[in-house]
């Protein structure tokens, strides 16, 4: 089982990233959880999202409290608490951030980092600074959970003809441009 | 047969009302069930259900409605959480007691105050003695099942009473997680059309919720008591025939963990799945623990209790409720009530666990076993988790 923490803001979309990932799983026959800090919403706050994906059953209603992965949807959050609480020794930090994945892993000493500038990305391909679609590509290309391709179905079944597309294409260049230390 | 989806559950609770065929739905809109009737009211209003959906102003007027519509003979269903199952308190007695079928699902929220949205089971517990089947599910798939198969309970001539199907709210209203959705030909073979015993009909006149003066009311209450006591020989049978129509099957109370564990967790709802986690690890250390999970509530099936916990030590009794100035909570005063008369009985340990969406964990059932062996539970029951001492 492979347990990942989604921190974003509110509004960012961190829950649809968790969604994304559970449904590709799900797809693919595996089975998986997505769920969200329960409780209301509140746009610009920290929020967490949370996916389990196995390949038996689960059997956990629990948050995730020792992660093997953390994705960052927002690089101010590093700096306003510990992102990487709970973080498995081994364990991954997915960065969305313009510095290198070497830096950021010098600068918090997280075991393992990727990195990808997802906000650029989103702006190139999509127009808005949402990364929710594009950090997972760089969850993709530093941990295996699932084949790019895994998502595509349920990208496209979320944000239809027009903007799933563009949503896929992002992910597609954060895996090609994301960088691990 | 049918297809398996990722999604949420509260959508796959509608998809299972819809699946059902229902005539009306009236409801009001409440977190953590909102997602529920959302989008049951698209589904209607895309014409992918044939149903009359009742936007009601309260919850209090959706149960009215449902109980009018039930009392046509219609196929019924309604859903709340917390104040809104508060507010329709005094007609859901009216429902049993006129012996209405409808389907009911509670997305479980603690009731106010101080104002909270998150899950336990202080709603329903309110809601302990109204006289209809309380089922608790614990994860997604149950809950989906189990919707469908409470039509098919409630609307059987040896039951006639109205179900509620208890879903813990956020952890289980709002996961995604797989779903076996079945073809509508399957769910059509499985639950037929509605026929009600009697029905309000211009052409036939009947009175339904006549005055019960002083000697009637007691024949009344009594003929409801023993319709509800009856109903469990017919919930396993619904059960059975669910089982062999779709290859997933029910029981009213189900036991696992170690054969004969000295100590044994008991839970009601999503609790349970977690419960099955610590246990699997508390099992690999050499733990003698295993787990009872209550899935029936009402009527509460005592005798496949008692069988299931047959030569065990320990209880510890968790539950999301309180009942203030009591000897414990709800859960573990039917079980101390229910093994008052036997002569061999385990000692009964009552942990309130999961207040008001407070995660309960692993970490905590273990903890609490560790508790349990060295004899540190001195009070009659124990709220878990107090951060501090709030005396």
């Amino acid at each position: 089982m492979i347990e990942t923490r989604i921190h974003g803001r509110g509004g960012q979309g961190g829950v649809t990233s968790a969604e994304l990932l559970a449904r590709g799983a799900i797809e693919k026959g595996k089975f998986a959880q997505a769920f969200p800090s329960f409780g209301p919403e509140r746009r610009g706050a920290p929020v967490q999202a949370f996916v389990r994906v196995s390949d038996e059953r689960i059997k956990l209603r629990e948050k995730i409290y020792e992660p093997d992965i953390v994705l960052v949807l927002d690089p101010s959050l590093l700096d306003i608490g510990n992102v990487a609480e709970g973080l498995k020794s081994d364990g991954l930090v997915v960065v969305n951030s313009s510095e290198s994945a070497q830096a950021i892993k010098d600068k918090y000493g997280f075991p393992k980092v990727a990195q990808v500038d997802a906000t650029k990305i989103a702006l190139d391909e999509l127009g808005v600074p949402i990364t929710n679609t594009t950090m997972l590509g760089a969850l993709l290309k530093a941990a295996n959970v699932l084949e790019v391709e895994d998502l595509q179905g349920a990208i496209e079944e979320r944000f239809g003809p027009k903007l799933g597309p563009k949503n896929f294409a992002a992910l597609q260049r954060a895996y090609k441009e994301t960088e691990i230390a | 047969m049918g297809k398996r989806i990722g999604t949420e559950v509260s959508i796959a609770v509608a998809e299972a009302v819809k699946l059902a065929r229902v005539d009306v739905i009236s409801a009001y809109p409440i977190t953590p069930q909102t997602h529920i009737v959302e989008d049951l009211s698209q589904i209607v209003a895309n014409g992918e259900l044939e149903a009359a959906f009742i936007p009601v102003e309260s919850e209090h007027s959706a149960m009215s409605a449902a109980v009018g519509a039930a009392a046509t003979g219609a196929r019924v269903y309604t859903a709340t959480s917390a104040q809104g199952l508060a507010l329709m308190h005094e007609i859901l007695f009216i429902a049993s007691s006129l012996r209405l079928p409808m389907v009911m699902t509670v997305a479980n929220r603690s009731l106010s105050g101080p104002i909270s949205i998150w899950n336990d089971h202080s709603d329903i517990m309110a809601e302990r003695d109204i006289g209809w089947i309380q089922i608790f599910g614990e994860n997604g798939q149950e809950i989906f099942d189990l919707t469908i198969a409470a039509f098919r309970i409630a609307e059987d001539k040896r039951v006639l009473l109205p179900v509620c199907v208890n879903m813990d709210g956020f952890i289980l209203t709002h996961m995604i997680e797989p779903i076996e959705v079945p073809d509508q030909e399957l769910v059509d073979r499985f639950l037929p059309p509605f026929e009600p015993a009697m029905k309000l009909d211009p052409a036939n006149p009947v009175t339904m919720g006549p005055v019960g003066v002083p000697e009637i009311y007691t024949e009344a209450k009594k003929q409801c008591d023993v319709a509800l006591t009856n109903s469990k020989p017919v919930i396993e049978e619904v059960l059975q025939q669910w089982a062999e129509i779709f290859g997933r099957k029910y029981s009213l109370i189900e036991k696992n963990g170690t054969e004969s564990a000295e100590t044994v967790f008991v839970t009601m709802g999503s609790l349970g799945e977690t419960v099955m986690t610590a246990i699997e690890e508390l099992n690999a250390e050499g733990q003698s623990v295993g787990q009872v999970r209550i899935r029936l509530w009402r009527p509460f099936p005592k005798e496949e209790f008692k069988q299931a916990i047959k030569g065990v030590k320990r209880l510890i009794v968790i539950d999301r409720a309180l009942c203030p100035g009591s000897t414990s909570g709800p859960v573990a005063a039917e079980i101390k009530a229910l093994l008052y008369e036997e002569s061999e009985k385990p000692e009964v340990i009552n942990v309130i666990a999961g207040l008001g969406g407070r995660d309960v964990t692993r970490k905590d059932f273990k903890t609490m076993l560790d508790m349990a062996l060295k004899g540190e539970f001195k009070d009659d029951y124990t709220i878990w988790g107090v951060r501090s001492h709030a005396e």
